[in-house]
């Protein structure tokens, strides 16, 4: 929905003089009451899944197993019932497992951001032998799926006794995000102009005061985006955390905890769509309020050709 | 005696420490401490004793359970171990996952398996064992538990090539059929002793213009296992035992005129549009309803009769009395051919070690005994074919009469043939053919596509 209303904003600055221009037709397609009424079908088509997923979270527990949520116009009736279970009905405060997600996540998201901000520059605005060589091999690991990676990865952390603590995760999540990370920002920072950097240079400017005084904030869009990205990778990620945290609640992040919620034989399954909205708050939030960065850091990336 | 009466002021001695640190943490209060239902002093530690004398001293040990029982079935299990814990000194760390199978696996290659696993099918210990080599077979005091407290069927099933590694905890019990009795009264139905009482008084709903029997076999991605359990339970009456067990290790194949038979006499019900779907629909309508959902018409009287497991009670909702007197009950699936006698279908974990510290085969022989089973069944919800159970011990009625089936001795137990057969058929083909079958395809065709399927 974010992009309907940005990319108007983008064209209007290319088209704003030739009006004929194929653009302009487009635009005003686009804008056009039919094309409105299809784009409000469209959002509502898309979101009533998740609306119902809402209602359904309210519902009564005999109401959610015994019939759909749109029974609920006929017979409304609401409980927090659900989300007290959810939040209190462990003998685990949920708390605890919010706490383990944030934890997990932080690190996760600030790793890889800055391994691969220091690696971009490099291969970027550094000349060194073999380096074209090196980002192939660099964005080539993207290829290696994190399922045939796990097993080994297990055996490295049981060896070096890191088992059982959050290192495990934050250094899987690293690694996994690293080659994404790396080829994301390289992109970003070769677009910049080289004039910029060159009358930097002139001016006196080493490596260290370029990137922090050129790179950091023109590329401050890119690292907002894929910070998002990699923030909600790890913040919903089961898999990653069930092989190396297990489901203890020590180090076991909310994910593991909804996932065990329908209990034994799915019994409880009532409770997730109150779980599906209590983790994904967090993710809301975060979205809501990074979203300009989100999406003037997709388009940017997408121009370069 | 001596070193046993010092071992016993150790262990005293740890308690106190144990209750002035939980005092500690409680803000130190001595009125709290009076009331407090975490009394060390309250554990009688004369049973725990054989375990220190027999592994020496575990103070401050550590041993970890994965296990398939997740929140909220866990917790009468995690306080099954306080005792142990205060009077032993061990740690007991329980540990849950719904992705359990390949967590197990992953974590074994990984070499970090957990101290003991509660493993649901003995075709998953067998894979291991062969596949890993991990497990170490079971200690001897847990085999002498097992020898005492549970039928050869049963150690039979948690061996593997001669070697016997795991021992039964809990056990459900399959062959039910679920009813109301308050129903039953009003309309003057009885509970059917024979399989002919139960087919006549089908056919008497059917005339009353009811409809009997509401099953339902879809479960996500595990859509058709409870078919799978409705056919296992006629095979064991209409063929035996003896051809049960040669059907699930393909000493027979799988569509065997006589297993065609079983099937065709379950489709007797699940096909018959008269008698299916209470509440539901029509007979297609089985492999759309949920598992979950598919007995609760009966407290509507919109059907009558619901094979399910004993492990179908948590089910209903909030508030249902669960009684031979109450609003809903279970009665057992009458046998069919007096030869076979009173066939039981059911299933149960296993506990397998991959270590042998002291600690570990403490808790495991723990977990094999009487002493342990009487604790667990009463704290409820729960049943277990230890023989050594007081069936006064059981909280609830269905669990009872659960238990009772298991340690009756006439009783003939099998362990659910999807279980035992390899994965891609039990939890595969048999699954996808039993939605074909009931969705349409004839018996001779699923099985013998089945029979296909089943890997060399």
């Amino acid at each position: 929905m974010s992009t309907v209303k940005t990319t108007p904003e983008v064209r209007e600055g290319w088209d704003g003089a030739a009006a004929a221009s194929p653009s302009a037709r487009a635009r005003k397609r686009l804008t056009s009451p039919g094309a409105s009424i299809a784009a409000v079908v469209i959002a509502v088509l898309w979101t009533l899944p998740t609306f119902g997923l809402l209602l359904s979270s309210f519902r009564p527990e005999e109401d959610i197993k015994g019939n759909g949520w749109w029974n609920w116009f006929t017979d409304p009736e609401l409980t927090l019932e659900s989300y007290n279970e959810v939040l209190f009905g462990s003998t685990t405060q949920l708390s605890t497992y919010v706490v383990n997600s944030v934890v997990i996540t932080v690190p996760s998201v600030v790793i890889p951001v800055v391994l691969a901000l220091l690696a971009a520059y490099a291969f970027a605005w550094m000349k060194f032998p073999f380096r074209n060589t090196l980002f192939v091999a660099v964005f080539a690991l993207q290829i290696v799926p994190i399922q045939v990676a796990l097993i080994p990865l297990l055996q490295i952390f049981v060896d070096t006794g890191l088992n059982g603590t959050f290192w495990p995760l934050w250094i899987a999540h690293s690694v996994f995000a690293l080659p994404l990370a790396v080829y994301l920002l390289h992109n970003f920072m070769s677009d910049i102009p080289a004039e910029l950097v060159e009358a930097a240079r002139v001016d006196g400017a080493g490596h260290v005061k370029i990137f922090r005084a050129i790179m950091l904030p023109l590329v401050l869009p890119a690292i907002a985006a894929f910070g998002v990205f990699q923030f909600l990778w790890v913040w919903n990620d089961l898999l990653v955390a069930l092989t190396f945290a297990g489901s203890t609640s020590d180090v076991a992040p909310l994910t593991a905890r909804i996932a065990e919620l329908v209990g034994t034989r799915g019994t409880e399954w009532h409770l997730l769509s109150a779980g599906a909205f209590v983790s994904m708050l967090v993710p809301v939030i975060v979205f809501v309020t990074m979203q300009r960065f989100f999406v003037r850091g997709l388009l940017a990336g997408s121009v370069k050709g | 005696m001596v070193k046993s009466n010092a071992r016993r002021g150790v262990v005293a001695a740890s308690g106190v420490v144990g209750l002035s640190l939980v005092l500690a943490a409680c803000g130190g209060s001595d009125d709290e401490g009076g009331g407090g239902t975490t009394d060390a002093a309250d554990v009688d530690c004369t049973p725990f004793e054989k375990y220190t004398e027999e592994y020496g001293d575990l103070e401050g040990t550590e041993v970890t359970i994965y296990s398939t029982i997740t929140p909220p079935e866990d917790q009468t299990h995690i306080e099954s171990y306080v005792g142990f814990e205060e009077c032993t000194g061990v740690d007991v760390v329980y540990e849950s996952s719904d992705e359990f199978e390949a967590q197990l696996q992953v974590r074994i290659q990984g070499g970090n398996p957990p101290d003991i696993a509660y493993l649901p099918q003995p075709g998953l210990l067998r894979t291991i064992v062969q596949d890993t080599g991990a497990p170490v077979p079971a200690p001897p005091g847990v085999e002498a538990n097992v020898d005492k407290y549970f039928s050869p069927d049963w150690k039979q099933y948690g061996t593997v090539d001669g070697t016997f590694y795991a021992a039964p905890l809990g056990s459900n019990v399959k062959s039910f059929v679920w009813y109301s009795p308050t129903a039953f009264e009003s309309n003057g139905y009885e509970v059917p002793e024979t399989w002919d009482d139960m087919m006549a008084l089908s056919d008497q709903i059917v005339q009353d213009g009811g409809v009997p029997w509401c099953q339902g076999i879809a479960s996500g991605d595990a859509t058709g296992w409870p078919a799978t359990d409705f056919i296992e339970d006629i095979v064991l009456r209409t063929a035996g035992p003896e051809v049960y067990d040669q059907w699930y290790r393909h000493e027979i194949p799988f569509n065997d005129p006589r297993i065609v038979d079983a099937v065709n006499q379950a489709g007797e019900i699940l096909k018959n549009p008269d008698y299916v779907n209470g509440g539901f629909g029509d007979v297609s309508s089985i492999a759309t309803t949920d598992v979950n959902q598919a007995g609760l018409p009966i407290l509507e009287e919109q059907c009558y009769l619901h094979r399910a497991a004993s492990f179908y009670a948590p089910n209903w909702p909030e508030g249902t009395e669960i009684a031979e007197d109450g609003d809903v009950f279970a009665f057992y699936l009458p046998s069919i051919n007096p030869e076979h006698g009173n066939p039981v279908l059911g299933a149960g974990e296993f506990t397998v070690a991959f270590d042998d510290r002291p600690e570990v085969m403490a808790f495991q022989e723990y977990v094999s005994s009487a002493e342990w089973a009487n604790t667990k069944a009463e704290l409820g919800g729960w049943v277990s074919a230890n023989n050594g159970v007081d069936l006064a011990n059981y909280q609830d009625p269905i669990s009872r009469l659960s238990a009772e089936l298991l340690q009756d001795k006439e009783a003939v137990f099998r362990f659910d043939a999807s279980d035992l057969m390899p994965g891609d058929v039990g939890a595969g083909s048999f699954w996808t053919g039993m939605v074909d079958w009931i969705t349409g395809a004839s018996t001779e065709e699923v099985l013998t596509q089945i029979e296909d399927n089943w890997p060399e």
